[in-house]
């Protein structure tokens, strides 16, 4: 935080005050990485959350052999580093030979050139974190799910409630605490996303999937401009607070524990 | 059979095609990696692409274990995970009881910096931390790489959330028995707490082998970097040769979907502790 008002960088260190957040507030890349991650964040988000909920609430009346078994599909990508997975997805990608486009030629469409579109590429990097992601969140959920006692759902269904209607009147508010922590950790989480652009697109096609981790980073050890870095990272930071607190707010009213 | 009994019939399948199909999605760039990696490069580069390999070869593993660092990383990797484990392991234990079990000053105001430093997120202290170190002149070194990572505040909260619900009686049971304290942290302590911190020494293995960013940052020769960043370092040098960068990667993930299918119980409980407040 300190260093945030300084110009640090490897020929000075001097006291600049609040110049460095001037600055970034004034740069159409900062605001543009801000954008983007905002979109990444918030595309991510709830398909990710909506996914792990279908699968935990569609697994739970499975026995639990096929319980787990599903659970551990959907694990395993967890248990494998982003930096592979977003080599693997590059080839995935790959315009030419990839296994996606083969898909897309198959069904008889136009190949798409994945990452290197303006309009594709940030769209592509969010299928591929719902696709992949979500395993951590199913465990969580089942495991929240599993401590709901069987008779609410029973005197539901005596009650001739549907199907939609016990998941929506029972179980979400049941396991809303859970959901908002997985909420808040997923925002954090994603808000932060780094190997993935490090990896597949170096923040390109023209800026277009620059986000602010992969800003900071270039500023900071590409740059070398630790102050403005820091600024940067400090904004971040305020912006995740506040966004935390507004899930809390939106989703703790009525969450009772 | 009834109407109902055929709706539900038909439910279940429908359930069970939208779960099998979300899974094979997640399931399949897995499978794409491993058989791009035993293909012949060449064969890589064909169009429409083999699904099932027909002539699976070892060739591009062989290509790997040339590369003259490949060695180098894994041993850093094991290094670093292995290291930052045992540590973190026994540190977080200690803290831990400390904090859960032994009245000191101050102990619930450790407590909460532990919490408040938990909700911040990596990347904020990623610039202050790189100058520490790099003040300390630990750049490049194995220090820089394992140091930061034994600070670990959700380590220490989980072990305090574990060490709550050891009785107290079986402690001070200890003490009448005359044993010292540090004899009941070890005698009694540790072997209560096991399944606790085999949860903890997983997960920390995991996470400190997949970790990247860190790595990358305080790293600047290829000699010193890790497996993941090794890996990065790969994708940048040949963009191209995908059966080799797929065994790569392949390589890299082995180890931990091993890890991942010998203690899936572990993984699939999943740590409720941490959610719970």
């Amino acid at each position: 935080m300190y260093l945030s008002f300084f110009d640090y960088n490897v020929f000075s260190q001097r006291f600049i005050g609040f110049d460095n957040y001037r600055y970034i507030f004034s740069d159409w890349l900062f605001r543009k990485a801000l954008g983007n991650t905002f979109i990444y964040t918030f595309g991510v988000v709830p398909l990710w959350l909506g996914k792990a909920l279908l699968i935990t609430v569609l697994i739970y009346p499975l026995r639990k052999p096929l319980q787990t078994f599903y659970k551990g599909i959907f694990y395993l990508p967890h248990v494998t580093s982003s930096v592979i997975i977003s080599m693997i997805w590059l080839w995935v990608f790959n315009p030419s030979f990839g296994l996606l486009n083969y898909a897309i030629r198959s069904l008889g469409f136009d190949p798409v050139v994945w990452l290197g579109n303006t309009a594709t590429a940030m769209p592509s990097l969010i299928m591929m974190q719902v696709i992949m992601g979500g395993g951590s969140t199913i465990v969580l959920l089942s495991a929240a799910m599993a401590s709901i006692p069987e008779y609410y759902f029973e005197a539901a269904r005596i009650e001739g409630a549907g199907p939609w209607k016990v998941f929506s009147k029972i179980t979400v508010p049941l396991l809303k605490p859970t959901i908002l922590y997985a909420m808040v950790m997923g925002t954090i989480a994603n808000f932060q996303t780094f190997s993935n652009i490090y990896i597949m697109t170096q923040g390109g096609p023209q800026f277009s999937t620059t986000t602010i981790a992969y800003l900071v980073y270039n500023t900071a050890f590409r740059y070398y401009d630790l102050g403005l870095a820091s600024a940067m990272s400090m904004v971040m930071f305020g912006i995740l607070v506040a966004l935390g607190v507004l899930q809390f707010k939106w989703l703790g009213a009525n969450v009772e524990y | 059979m009834t109407k109902a009994a055929t709706g539900r019939l038909v439910r279940k399948i429908v359930a069970l095609l939208i779960v099998t199909s979300l899974g094979l999605l997640a399931f399949i760039p897995l499978y794409w990696m491993v058989v791009t990696a035993i293909k012949p490069p060449a064969l890589t580069l064909r169009f429409p692409p083999e699904i099932f390999p027909s002539n699976p070869t070892m060739r591009n593993f062989n290509d790997l274990f040339k590369h003259p660092y490949l060695m180098r990383w894994t041993i850093n990797s094991l290094v670093v995970a292995g290291t930052v484990t045992t540590v973190q392991i026994f540190l977080c234990a200690l803290a831990g009881y400390a904090i859960a079990k032994r009245q000191f000053p101050g102990a619930r105001f450790f407590f909460m910096v532990y919490i408040a430093s938990m909700m911040i997120p990596k990347q904020v202290t990623l610039v202050p931390l790189y100058i520490l170190v790099s003040r300390f002149g630990m750049i490049n070194t194995y220090a820089a790489l394992i140091l930061p990572s034994l600070a670990a505040p959700f380590g220490v909260f989980l072990m305090r959330q574990f060490m709550l619900t050891i009785p107290s009686e079986i402690i001070e049971a200890a003490r009448i028995d005359g044993a010292s304290e540090l004899k009941t942290f070890f005698k009694v302590i540790i072997p209560i707490s096991k399944p606790a911190l085999a949860v903890l020494g997983i997960f920390t293995f995991v996470g400190e082998w997949n970790d990247f960013l860190w790595p990358l940052i305080v790293t600047n020769t290829a000699r010193m970097r890790t497996l993941q960043a090794g890996l990065a370092l790969l994708q940048e040098e040949v963009p191209l040769q995908h059966a080799f960068l797929m065994a790569g990667a392949t390589y890299a993930a082995i180890p931990m979907i091993v890890v991942f299918i010998l203690f899936s119980k572990y993984f699939l409980k999943g740590i409720t502790v941490g959610s719970i407040k």
